[in-house]
């Protein structure tokens, strides 16, 4: 009976953002086409890839609560799996994709595994360090594979036999805006199921969850291994986007603009990631005329952004609509 | 042998940096519970301090001061000017932001970072500085064999006589016992009638001091300065505070000490190109296995 009441307030919240909804993707399918500037497709391809990067980030940081700060490592190893085994061996980089998502997960979990009782500043740390190894690695040329400072090049492109090559700015566009498409389906998907009530509980309150039967260790290592095989699509993408990885992509300051993305955002909110990337990776180019003092402008509006609106510009609705259905049926019963 | 008493001596050098450094994370730390990460960039605004007003005062550092005297007069300089930027920080990004929690907070945090980190850049340009030979001369000793360069002498002395001030102020005044409860319980302490302003306002001025006067030494040390130095040092300092333990004084000391003799041991025998990945390897396997840190306690958790 109680969830009933609860899903009744998710789906009249649905239906009112329906319209919204539509009208945001047919912008989003529509916009290349009205707007026929390569250069503008391509920054807005970068938008998709910080949005699926924010996303990946969020399930870890914004539904489970855990501080990642070094969440561009899993990325690199996404990254670096479609580059390596695509020049070496000539795998098509689509049969890559679930690869670099499955090398990311692996890593993430055998990393993880050891470190996920820590708590609070010190998982963050940890990660920083997981972080700056995985760049440092990949730095130091091991064993003749990631080619050091250059990165690997000669990347190819994506494609489905001879049927359909993404080679251009507007396919790679509609390319990464169909996996962000669908990669939020499937998120809010788990948002609303058993794993993603459990991973709220645990951000709430770790203590609790773990006193009402929840596996806390199970369902971090969840949230890092679904983050991190996330971030390694993303860095498959980019991969065969740029043709070329190299450790600069991958600094500890890419993962603190990640971080950035989901707190501008709101912690746990879809749309907030959307928004939250649209700063990250829209700023810079908007304020392109003024060169240098651009980032001097990013970093005063972060500042502002968490002094005006802390809990980020679009914070999650869920956790508010089920206290006031619980307490609107409390009333009820007084009445 | 000597390699080895060399290496000590050098690592000693680089983690007397980053305890100095890691000091100001840490009372920050301790009392607001807050990773100040834009203190790597407070720090290097302390080296571009020294740095300018070594250069650009030279003919009067080299006539009046003597090089000594231009080095402390720098050192202070540094000082002063980390100090009252660490205060304007505090006051403008974090003090609005407290009652909304933590992590706007540490965003906020970031965005101080980017925002010094590139007005450093907007102001002494983005090219790397150096600190000339004319201001900061080089003393090379040859002390029963070992090649010693006066400066890292001086160097080491300073950082340790500082430390041993802040240590004897936190550990055995009253002025320190407040810091020292404030950490412990911040609402609790002020209702004991210790001043918490007072105290944010000495650790917001005092952790970045010493980084400032770090900026300095780095400069002297170093020669070359850049803007983005910051974030390195910020991350090794950051990394030393957790190693000593969080929130813990004398725990960031050691910490800071610990990482550089690493550090420098590290890359003589094992590799100089994976220096950093050593670093951060005996970091995860400390947290490993002592998740507080080296000193710090083991406190039990609060429902």
């Amino acid at each position: 009976m109680k969830l009933k009441s609860v899903n009744g307030y998710e789906r009249k919240f649905k239906e009112k953002n329906n319209w919204f909804i539509i009208i945001v993707v047919l912008l989003f399918v529509l916009f290349p086409i009205l707007i026929k500037n390569n250069y503008i497709i391509d920054v807005a391809f970068f938008f998709g890839i910080y949005t699926l990067l924010g996303l990946s980030l969020n399930i870890v940081l914004g539904e489970v609560g855990l501080f990642d700060l070094g969440h561009m490592g899993f990325a690199a190893i996404g990254a670096y799996t479609t580059a390596i085994l695509n020049t070496r061996f000539g795998i098509p980089v689509l049969v890559l994709l679930p690869v670099s998502a499955i090398a990311a997960a692996v890593f993430a979990y055998l990393v993880c595994s050891p470190i996920i009782h820590l708590r609070g500043d010190y998982l963050c740390i940890v990660t920083i360090g997981m972080g700056e190894i995985i760049r440092l690695t990949l730095l130091n040329n091991p064993f003749g594979l990631t080619g050091g400072p250059n990165g690997v090049f000669g990347i190819s492109f994506p494609c489905i036999g001879s049927l359909l090559v993404v080679d251009n700015s507007l396919k790679y566009y509609y390319f990464v805006w169909i996996v962000v498409g669908l990669s939020v389906i499937a998120l809010i998907r788990l948002q609303n199921s058993r794993i993603g009530r459990a991973w709220n509980y645990v951000r709430e309150d770790v203590i609790a969850a773990e006193a009402s039967g929840v596996d806390v260790r199970y369902y971090k290592l969840l949230a890092f291994i679904l983050g991190a095989a996330l971030a390694g699509i993303a860095g498959n993408i980019y991969a065969t986007k740029l043709m070329i990885v190299s450790p600069e992509s991958f600094t500890f300051m890419e993962s603190c603009l990640l971080f950035c993305i989901v707190l501008i955002g709101g912690m746990g909110s879809i749309p907030g990631v959307f928004i939250g990337a649209a700063a990250i990776s829209l700023f810079p180019e908007i304020f392109q005329p003024f060169a240098q003092y651009r980032m001097l402008f990013f970093g005063a509006v972060v500042i502002l952004m968490m002094m005006f609106r802390p809990g980020g510009v679009w914070p999650r609705q869920r956790g508010q609509m089920e206290i006031e259905s619980v307490f609107m049926r409390a009333k009820k019963s007084v009445m | 042998m000597k390699l080895i008493i060399e290496q000590i001596l050098n690592g000693l050098t680089i983690g007397s940096f980053y305890s100095l450094i890691a000091l100001g994370y840490s009372m920050v730390y301790g009392v607001m519970k807050l990773i100040n990460f834009a203190h790597g960039d407070l720090f290097t605004f302390g080296s571009y301090l020294g740095y300018t007003f070594l250069v650009m005062g030279t003919a009067y550092v080299t006539s009046t001061l003597g090089v000594w005297g231009g080095m402390a007069a720098a050192m202070l300089i540094a000082a002063a000017g980390t100090g009252i930027l660490g205060l304007i920080v505090e006051r403008i990004a974090y003090r609005p932001i407290y009652p909304a929690g933590r992590l706007p907070a540490v965003v906020s945090a970031l965005g101080a970072s980017i925002f010094i980190q590139n007005a450093i850049m907007v102001i002494w340009g983005a090219r790397p500085q150096a600190y000339t030979s004319d201001v900061i001369p080089n003393y090379m000793l040859n002390i029963a064999g070992l090649r010693i360069n006066l400066l890292q002498i001086i160097i080491l002395l300073l950082s340790f006589l500082l430390m041993g001030i802040l240590y004897y102020v936190v550990q055995k005044t009253t002025f320190g016992a407040a810091i020292r409860a404030s950490a412990l319980d911040r609402e609790t302490a002020a209702l004991m009638g210790i001043n918490i302003n007072l105290i944010i306002f000495f650790i917001f001025a005092l952790g970045p001091a010493l980084g400032g006067v770090a900026g300095v030494m780095v400069g002297i040390y170093y020669r070359k300065i850049s803007f983005v130095m910051g974030w390195n040092y910020g991350l090794k300092a950051f990394t030393a505070t957790i190693l000593g333990g969080i929130g813990n004084i004398p725990g960031a000391m050691i910490g800071g000490l610990i990482l550089g003799v690493l550090e420098m041991l590290g890359s003589t025998y094992i590799s100089t190109a994976y220096k950093d990945v050593f670093v951060f390897l005996v970091l995860i396997l400390v947290l490993i296995f002592r998740p507080t840190g080296l000193l710090g306690e083991k406190v039990a958790e609060k429902v």
